[in-house]
């Protein structure tokens, strides 16, 4: 596991940014072979997705081949409502650049065939080759996407009831109105996500650090979801200081070490040979 | 990329660098339009998974819904109220020309005027036929060829005389036989009017009030001496507007305010609003004047023209209705006396003027003359905002407010020069 840590949010979600752009211009994706990128939403990786339109906008970067795969929508909640998964895309990420339509890829909660839909994705991405680079988040909770507590760590897409922790959490973006909270989603499976080539999680900010902790010093666990990562050939935690509030000042001065190091070294060697600043 | 619009073949247009007016606010959003309507984008991405197909660069301007004129008597030397050799064309004339104004719809006005411009009279009664103005001009959309007719805005003849203004004393009427029959009477046909003006004082006017609203045609007091009670008794019937507020009216006066007072009563039916027009060119009303009812009813406020013949024409003496007029600067006078016979300036000049007398926002200033009207004729499901679903009439503005382009049902009808 990779644990870069960055001052602040805005610096860790630029980190993540280039870090997606620089895979996909090395990728030199094409109309034979398409990037698959897999995508979260919520407000951590908000600034993640405005540096790449920036970069999109400076034409560094053109997502005219790649296909992406969000991680979840709720259930039963109108595809225009504003706190939809598809209103968020739309208006945080695909409205602002060149991405083609039929290669943006969100489960549908309101269709009558909840698992079909579901069973549907995981033969989409499939049939797009795999996730090349899977982004995620963490709830307080330690989930990954929609995979509560207790969701089984081999588990495929699916639909899912949410936990008390997930829909107080969402409930602001509701008018802090539990009522108005979706109960139900659909939600990519660990299993799923696992059998991505790579995993990018972002976790920012204090409320996160605990779940950062239980993830990454603790034992894999079903409680913990994100924790199945540990058992992933390449994964990258992306985090900005609060987020590793909980964790062992070795664990923290490792991982910074190791950045300004080595893979820091190599890292900005390969960048700077592969795209402009 | 392949297309796979499955609702329409339609070419799609993406407005892009613009900021457009909706939900009361300028907003940074690329405007789309399809046959003639605005798209919602993210349907077309989900639902249709398409794209556009053409992109307009607005480099920075502002876009707002196409202008409304709910009164205009006639400009660049055609009087709508003037029967004439050939009525459609003289309209036609003024429609594609105030679409440099950024007008996209307007209501043709005809002021106070013998019957035989209404409707056909028996050859007996007149010593010579005239042709009619009203039956000629038929509602229809706006495109290149120049703005969209609404109806007719009739402005009498069912007025005060006291507050006649610039309108012919001897074709004024009173409702004898009763009311509607009076209307039917006087105007032959009510197929394409938008609008009457009359005033509520006048006996039987409140059967008229109540007829025209059913009808779906709104009803406008102006050129009265009403006092407020006459005038709340008019709105309970039907009555939505006030013609040139302020104007052909009796002051406003602390214990009986008027037809002014209708801005502030508590008389107003629930879930209705009483819009009232203003000409905002420095001249029908001081800015003061302006200020003190747009702050009284600010969502009530329609900016007019009143726009006369000599709109768009140089000084010197010229036909209204009836009557010579004559022009000095930005004044139009009944020639030989200091009564005001409607204004010369253009509807985006008196937005800008608007805008600065009362220091409203940019939004406010131009849903004065856009959405208000809209919401006023209740064409507002598809005029006079920039909705998803709602006809593609509009307008390019700088910062400053000048029209730079003007476009209906999304096709291009007039481009300022270099």
């Amino acid at each position: 596991m990779r644990l870069v840590i960055l001052d602040e949010y805005d610096l860790a979600s630029e980190w993540a940014a280039k870090y997606i752009r620089n895979r996909i211009i090395q990728f030199q994706p094409c109309a034979e072979r398409y990037f698959t990128l897999g995508l979260p939403t919520g407000s951590t990786p908000y600034g993640c997705y405005q540096k790449l339109i920036e970069y999109y906008r400076s034409g560094d970067i053109s997502f005219k081949y790649v296909k992406t795969f969000n991680m979840d929508e709720y259930v039963g909640l109108p595809r225009a409502h504003p706190e939809s998964y598809h209103s968020y895309m739309w208006n945080n990420f695909f409205k602002h650049i060149d991405i083609d339509p039929a290669n943006a890829h969100i489960l549908d909660g309101n269709v009558e065939d909840l698992e079909a839909e579901c069973q549907a994705y995981e033969q989409k991405i499939a049939e797009a080759g795999g996730i090349e680079l899977f982004v995620g988040g963490i709830g307080p909770d330690g989930h990954i996407a929609f995979n509560e507590p207790g969701s089984s760590l081999v588990s495929r897409t699916r639909v899912k009831t949410l936990a008390k922790d997930t829909i107080v959490a969402n409930a602001r973006f509701f008018g802090n109105d539990l009522s108005k909270v979706p109960t139900m989603a659909l939600t990519v499976g660990v299993g799923t996500v696992m059998d991505a080539k790579e995993v990018m999680i972002l976790i920012t900010g204090a409320h996160k650090a605990f779940a950062l902790y239980k993830a990454i010093e603790e034992g894999v666990n079903h409680m913990w979801t994100v924790s199945a990562f540990q058992q992933h050939p390449r994964t990258i935690f992306v985090c900005d200081e609060d987020a590793t509030l909980e964790l062992r000042v070795k664990t923290v001065k490792y991982f910074k070490g190791n950045s300004n190091n080595i893979c820091c070294h190599c890292f900005l060697l390969w960048t700077s040979r592969n795209c402009s600043q | 990329m392949p297309s796979n619009k499955s609702v329409s073949d339609a070419p799609i247009t993406q407005f892009i660098n613009c900021r457009i007016l909706r939900d009361h606010q300028l907003q940074r959003e690329d405007l789309w339009v399809r046959d003639g309507r605005i798209l919602d984008p993210e349907k077309l991405f989900f639902d249709e998974q398409g794209y556009a197909d053409k992109r307009v660069d607005c480099e920075g301007s502002i876009i707002a819904p196409g202008f409304i004129d709910v009164q205009i008597n006639g400009g660049y030397g055609i009087d709508f109220s003037q029967a004439s050799e050939d009525v459609v064309a003289g309209i036609s004339f003024v429609a594609k020309k105030i679409l440099e104004h950024g007008v996209t719809s307007f209501c043709p006005t005809l002021v106070t005027s013998p019957p035989a411009v209404y409707h056909k009279v028996p050859p007996t009664l007149e010593p010579r036929w005239e042709p009619l103005v009203l039956p000629q001009v038929k509602v229809h959309n706006g495109g290149a060829h120049g703005a969209g007719v609404l109806g007719f805005h009739l402005e009498g003849p069912f007025i005060s005389l006291e507050k006649k203004g610039a309108h012919p004393e001897q074709f004024l009427r009173t409702f004898r036989s009763g009311g509607i029959e009076d209307v039917m009477e006087a105007y032959g046909s009510l197929d394409n009017v938008a609008m009457v003006t009359l005033a509520p004082e006048l006996a039987s006017s409140q059967s008229v009030v109540r007829e025209l609203s059913k009808r779906g045609i709104t009803v406008s007091l102006g050129h009265s001496v009403a006092n407020l009670a006459q005038a709340e008794e008019a709105v309970k019937h039907g009555a939505s507007f006030i013609t040139h507020l302020f104007n052909a009216m009796l002051p406003f006066h602390h214990r009986d305010p008027g037809i002014v007072g209708l801005l502030t009563s508590d008389q107003v039916p629930a879930g209705r609003t009483v819009y009232y027009g203003m000409i905002a060119d420095g001249i029908h009303t001081n800015p003061a004047a302006l200020r003190i009812a747009h702050r009284a009813h600010p969502s009530g406020l329609v900016l007019v023209t009143d726009a006369i013949t000599a709109m768009g024409l140089p000084p010197g003496r010229h036909t209204l209705g009836q009557q010579v007029i004559e022009i000095q600067g930005l004044n139009a006078y009944v020639a030989g006396t200091t009564t005001l016979c409607g204004s010369i300036a253009t509807l985006d000049m008196c937005i800008r003027h608007f805008k600065q007398a009362s220091g409203c926002s940019v939004e406010e200033a131009l849903e004065a003359a856009s959405l208000h009207p809209a919401q006023l004729l209740g064409i507002s499901h598809k005029k006079g905002n920039l909705d998803y679903g709602s006809d593609a009439d509009l307008v390019l503005l700088d910062d400053g407010l000048n029209v730079s382009a003007t476009y209906i049902s999304g096709d291009e009808v007039w481009r300022r020069g270099p």
